[in-house]
């Protein structure tokens, strides 16, 4: 099963001041199981452009820059047996601390 | 005579299914849903199995082993459906793991136990929100009708079998796993699953509630306590429910007021229920949250008397909940029982303290255990217009009129 995993940031990140866990070990780990597929650092939203078609028309435009704080930093894209699974490759990002994680499994579309 | 014995033969199958319904529906159902993960199927094959054996047992006798008939029944009746509907690659796959699954008769208690356990996991998991969580545990393991679900929620029953088809949906699409978490994971979400059955019971506790749920979550702790023997705070909650149910037959007077702890006659307490409470309670070693809970219950129901209360024990049990689960309830009941235990001035500064953050403010109760104390330390004056305070903040009418009454007569 396929879950995209949006890396989040919160406004309420933890208070605990032990180590975090380090994301390399994280990604070399995940990437040798199997379990993370792809995945990346976002670009600021400052880079972002949207794209509309209205009536045949192209609408270009700049943003959109989220007004909150939580905003999508970067994703990963997962392979794990179960929600089980997910949630525990989850809680061992930096960023389940530092921010927040969520999980959302892709569709499985019918054949 | 002839329509006599028809009449009592028709009762007694009657009454067999209702067993077999009570028993081995929520079996049949967890175990059809391991095997197939379609909730829908498993709970509509139980259905027909019970509605064919309401149509045969009378005329063909009841069953040696009831349970493994309807098993049989439900399974071969998921096959059929699937059968039909094997045009679809993925039905297959299911049709292939139900015929894989041995034989139907007699099931093995252990195995299909286990899968109501799995499923009672399934049904708590915190990926679900909490409603849908009691929910869909109060239907699929216990097997009560939606339509009650949806009364005691106090939402109508389309609203109710939306959220859990919701629910359901999201298992399947998230796939939530049936499984019994090990390890760190089962410490982790066991609290969860406590949580909901807690629920569940203070949903058949409460006044308006549906009493049939007290039942029912009591069954569950039951179930899980057989199941997970070494896990305390299962056999403390389970104490816990046992302990509180006792008085469910004294806890409120004819016109549905509640009555005080001290006012109840105690000769109608479940005395039974107590001494299973207290047995169970036995073996719980540790303190966890509901095992000082339970503590606390039992030196309740072991007191003859209001009178013969051990409130120096309670208040100490008090400090240890505190410690552990602090929160300003906690604080307040915990407030309560050192004014018991040790004079009303020292309840009057525990309450002091609890009220300091703020979070008590406002609350009757806190306002009514002040008037009490206030009472208690001979204060007549204050303590009626502390009682009137309260009453003025409660939105429920019974506590109102408790309150009002002893604003006339504080020391009564």
């Amino acid at each position: 099963m396929k879950y995209m995993m949006f890396v989040c940031s919160d406004t309420e990140p933890d208070t605990d001041t032990a180590d975090l866990p380090d994301i390399h070990l994280w990604v070399s780990r995940n990437d040798a199981a199997g379990r993370r597929l792809d995945g990346s650092v976002l670009a600021p939203t400052s880079a972002s452009t949207t794209v509309r078609v209205r009536e045949g028309k192209l609408l270009v435009s700049d943003g959109p820059f989220a007004e909150s704080k939580e905003v999508i930093l970067g994703y990963d894209l997962l392979e794990c047996a179960d929600l089980d699974e997910a949630i525990e490759v989850a809680r061992s990002h930096p960023m389940a601390r530092q921010g927040r994680l969520e999980l959302r499994p892709l569709a499985e579309l019918g054949d | 005579m002839t329509d006599g014995v028809t009449r009592s033969l028709a009762a007694a199958t009657a009454e067999a299914v209702a067993a077999a319904s009570a028993d081995s529906c929520p079996r049949i159902v967890a175990t059809l849903i391991r095997v197939t993960g379609d909730w829908t199927l498993a709970e509509d094959c139980a259905q027909e199995a019970l509605a064919l054996a309401l149509q045969r047992w009378p005329r063909e006798g009841v069953p040696g082993n009831p349970g493994g008939w309807l098993m049989t029944v439900a399974r071969n009746r998921a096959i059929d459906v699937l059968r039909r509907a094997s045009a679809e690659r993925r039905k297959l796959a299911e049709l292939a793991a139900l015929a894989d699954a041995g034989p139907a008769q007699a099931p093995e208690e252990g195995e299909v136990v286990d899968d109501r356990l799995r499923l009672v996991f399934t049904c708590c998991h915190p990926a679900l929100p909490l409603e849908a969580r009691v929910a869909l545990t109060l239907r699929t393991i216990c097997g009560v009708p939606t339509a009650d679900i949806a009364r005691a929620f106090l939402v109508t029953e389309s609203t109710m079998t939306r959220r859990l088809t919701r629910a359901k949906t999201k298992i399947a699409d998230a796939r939530i796993p049936y499984r019994v978490p090990a390890g760190r994971a089962l410490a982790e979400r066991l609290p969860g699953v406590l949580a909901v059955l807690y629920l569940l019971f203070t949903q058949g506790y409460n006044a308006d509630g549906e009493p049939a749920f007290a039942d029912e979550a009591i069954r569950l702790a039951r179930l899980l306590q057989r199941l997970m023997p070494g896990e305390s705070e299962v056999s403390a909650l389970l104490a816990l429910f046992l302990f509180q149910h006792s008085r469910r037959a004294t806890r409120r007077d004819a016109r549905g007021d509640l009555v005080a702890l001290d006012k109840q006659d105690r000769n109608r307490w479940d005395h039974a229920a107590v001494a299973e409470g207290l047995h169970v309670l036995a073996g719980v070693r540790e303190d966890g949250p509901y095992a000082v809970q339970a503590r606390i219950a039992a030196c309740h129901a072991t007191a003859p008397s209001a009178g013969t209360t051990d409130w120096p024990a309670i208040a100490g049990w008090y400090d240890r909940l505190a410690a552990i689960q602090p929160s300003p309830v906690v604080e307040l009941n915990r407030a309560v029982a050192h004014g018991y235990a040790h004079g009303p001035e020292a309840g009057l500064r525990l309450l002091d303290a609890a009220r300091a953050g703020g979070a008590l403010d406002g609350y009757p109760l806190a306002i009514a255990v002040e008037a009490d104390l206030t009472a208690r330390r001979g204060d007549r004056d204050r303590a009626s217009t502390l009682f009137l305070r309260a009453a003025a903040a409660t939105h429920s009418v019974p506590e109102r009129r408790a309150l009002l009454a002893r604003a006339d007569d504080p020391f009564a």
